[in-house]
């Protein structure tokens, strides 16, 4: 085991998979940083970090600096991968989906599919989210329940350092489009990562607390807090089952239905707005699934159904919290029918 | 001409005219509801798939639109699994699960017709990345049309591709509608796709696509050039559209006698019959015996097409890795 950020785990995962496999590629608007400048490349080395020194050792045919052009670089990303590379895009901010969203709707998605399974597209797209950084309404967004709702993607999310490594090589080595989300107020975040080969298979939880009276289930940031939430309730004597997702496509039903049926109270901690959200998602799946063990109704903290505002106390107000979470799990104890 | 000869002439005569049966033949059977769906037919634009790809190998890349059946077949897609893959068969080459607008077979470097206008030239730019850096001279071809032509993923793909110096080339055949707009209204530069290529930093060729020599002709000099690390390329090829939009199409938009004109004087198959003689290697009585082979390939297509079974319905949850 080794300490290191998630920052790092990203990096040196990008690199041990390019060392190892020649079709593997990286490209991405300044992922390099600094091309075309007096500053030369790697003037910046990526502006989350995750790229630094890519380039000076893998060489400008493999790590690729682009325009300002997220459909060129999705789109490109997926016309590599069904000419055989394997390529690791980046969005820099999550948020500009919405610029490439047919690339990845509609074709990457599908391309297995509708060509009748005959073709793959191992591509990796890493996309920035999350708020806690006051980038305000178009930096700061958590789009991955919008990306889960869409058949043919995988979608990851580590919380922890390990993971980072765990599931990014499994996304890399894997055969179908992958979007990877990283959460930008965490990449300084430290943990042990093991050394050497380290794959998480998608669709498999990670139970980060141990308890019998509520299940909350999570993912990205939102295990952090969760964990706050249940380690506050332990003082109490309350115990809580924290599940970090992992992957929310494919998504580990059986780990939040089987706590469920142990614990018969739900929380799920979502960070974006609760309409068709993933927490909406988890509890319905719940109350479909294990609606007799259900002790009061499931509850759902996210955040509201508003943009994200950019003042530091608006966005303090606007994001789920410890204290909130903690909240919510009294209020399913407490529930009377 | 001297490059083309006698087997390479009836070569590409044939894949001509098997486009043209085919969509033919397709328009024909749309009219009896058997087959689903919305079907785009490329009769008329002929010469510009079969002047491009008759330049290309099965490790080259073509990226097609939802125009696609002439690339398909253009590129060597096998044309009887087409049509079963029209028919929505569970032989058909995508088992059914893509149709007309979504026809592929990577295994021959054809990556896919797309029902999306516009979004094939990133894709192709992206296996122009992977051609480049496998270093041995292959290419990726965006077919794009007039209508494509508008869109911001093209632009952006364009760009791309001379940023990076990758063996993209963007083929632009303008048949003058995109869609029911004519392209005097809607693209800014009027009749000229070509100099929108060049003012993104790349050389561009124009030729006659509804004449074989022609566009095989100026597609040479654009594969010389891709092909000995020039960087990308663009061609605009000027035809015409025999049917509508789509099947179906009422086709209020065309001017008084224009069907009857462009099918008397832009045929690329009459076309090909009349230059063929300058180069006197081919008879007519050859190409008549390529014609005859071809109705034969397509009613034996068609027929079974017709007999071949539906893919049965648990297939619905296959070729994707999630089942919720």
């Amino acid at each position: 085991m080794v300490v290191m950020s998630i920052r790092e785990a990203i990096n040196r995962t990008i690199a041990e998979e390019m060392e190892r496999d020649a079709d593997v590629i990286a490209l991405g608007e300044d992922i390099v940083g600094g091309m075309g400048t007096a500053g030369g490349p790697e003037a910046i080395g990526g502006i989350w970090g995750a790229t630094g020194g890519l380039y000076a050792r893998f060489g400008p045919g493999r790590v690729i600096d682009t325009p300002i052009s997220e459909s060129a670089i999705v789109g490109a990303a997926a016309g590599a991968a069904l000419a055989g590379k394997r390529p690791i895009a980046e969005l820099m901010f999550a948020d500009f989906v919405g610029v490439s969203l047919d690339q990845l709707w509609n074709q990457m998605a599908k391309f297995r599919y509708m060509f009748g399974g005959k073709t793959r597209c191992p591509a990796v797209i890493r996309l920035i989210y999350g708020a806690g950084m006051n980038a305000a309404a178009q930096h700061s967004q958590s789009v991955y329940a919008m990306m889960t709702a869409i058949p043919g993607l995988k979608i990851a999310l580590p919380a922890t350092p390990a993971d980072a490594k765990g599931l990014l090589t499994e996304a890399i080595r894997g055969d179908d489009p992958v979007l990877f989300f990283e959460h930008k107020a965490m990449f300084g975040v430290k943990g042990e990562v093991p050394e050497g080969e380290h794959r998480v298979p998608f669709g498999h939880a990670r139970l980060t607390r141990e308890g019998g009276d509520v299940t909350i289930v999570t993912c990205g940031r939102m295990v952090g807090f969760s964990e706050k939430a249940a380690d506050k309730l332990a003082e109490d004597g309350i115990g809580c089952d924290v599940i970090d997702l992992r992957t929310t496509s494919p998504l580990d039903e059986e780990a939040i239905l089987d706590s469920v049926e142990l614990t018969g109270r739900l929380v799920v901690v979502d960070e974006s707005p609760p309409r068709c959200s993933l927490a909406a998602d988890i509890a319905a799946l719940v109350a479909a699934k294990a609606f007799t063990a259900l002790k009061a109704p499931p509850q759902m903290v996210t955040a509201p159904h508003t943009p994200i505002p950019f003042a530091r106390e608006l966005e303090r107000a606007w994001l789920p919290s410890p204290a909130k979470i903690e909240a919510a799990a009294r209020a399913a104890l407490a529930f009377r029918s | 001409m001297s490059q083309l000869g006698r087997d390479d002439m009836l070569r590409a005569y044939r894949q001509m005219a098997t486009i043209r049966a085919f969509e033919e033949r397709l328009h024909d059977e749309i009219k009896t509801g058997e087959i689903a769906g919305f079907t785009h037919l490329y009769a008329g634009q002929e010469a510009a798939a079969v002047g491009v790809c008759e330049h290309l190998a099965d490790d080259d890349y073509i990226v097609s639109t939802h125009r696609g059946h002439g690339h398909c077949i253009a590129k060597g897609c096998d044309v009887k699994a087409m049509m079963k893959e029209i028919y929505g068969r569970a032989d058909g080459l995508c088992k059914g699960k893509g149709g007309s607008m979504h026809i592929a077979d990577v295994s021959i470097g054809m990556l896919g017709a797309n029902g999306i206008v516009g979004a094939g030239a990133p894709l192709a730019v992206g296996a122009a990345i992977s051609a480049k850096l496998d270093g041995k001279g292959k290419v990726s071809v965006a077919f794009s049309g007039d209508g494509a032509c508008n869109q911001g993923t093209t632009f952006e793909a364009m760009n791309l591709a001379v940023v990076l110096q990758v063996p993209a080339i963007f083929v632009f055949e303008n048949n003058h509608y995109s869609e029911h707009t004519g392209v005097e209204y809607s693209v800014g530069t009027a009749n000229d796709i070509a100099s929108r290529a060049e003012a993104f930093g790349m050389k561009a060729w124009r030729a006659n696509g509804c004449d074989f020599f022609s566009t095989f002709e100026a597609m040479r000099e654009v594969l010389e050039h891709v092909r000995s690390g020039g960087g990308p390329a663009a061609i605009e090829l000027d035809t015409e559209r025999f049917y509508g939009h789509f099947e179906g199409d009422p086709q209020r938009y065309r001017g008084p006698g224009e069907l009857d004109r462009i099918r008397e004087q832009r045929d690329c198959l009459k076309a090909f019959r009349e230059r063929v003689g300058e180069y006197g290697n081919v008879t007519s009585d050859e190409l008549d015996a390529v014609d005859s082979e071809v109705a034969q390939l397509i009613e034996e297509a068609v027929s079974e097409a017709k007999s071949a079974p539906p893919p049965p319905p648990e297939q619905v949850l296959e070729d994707v890795y999630v089942s919720y």
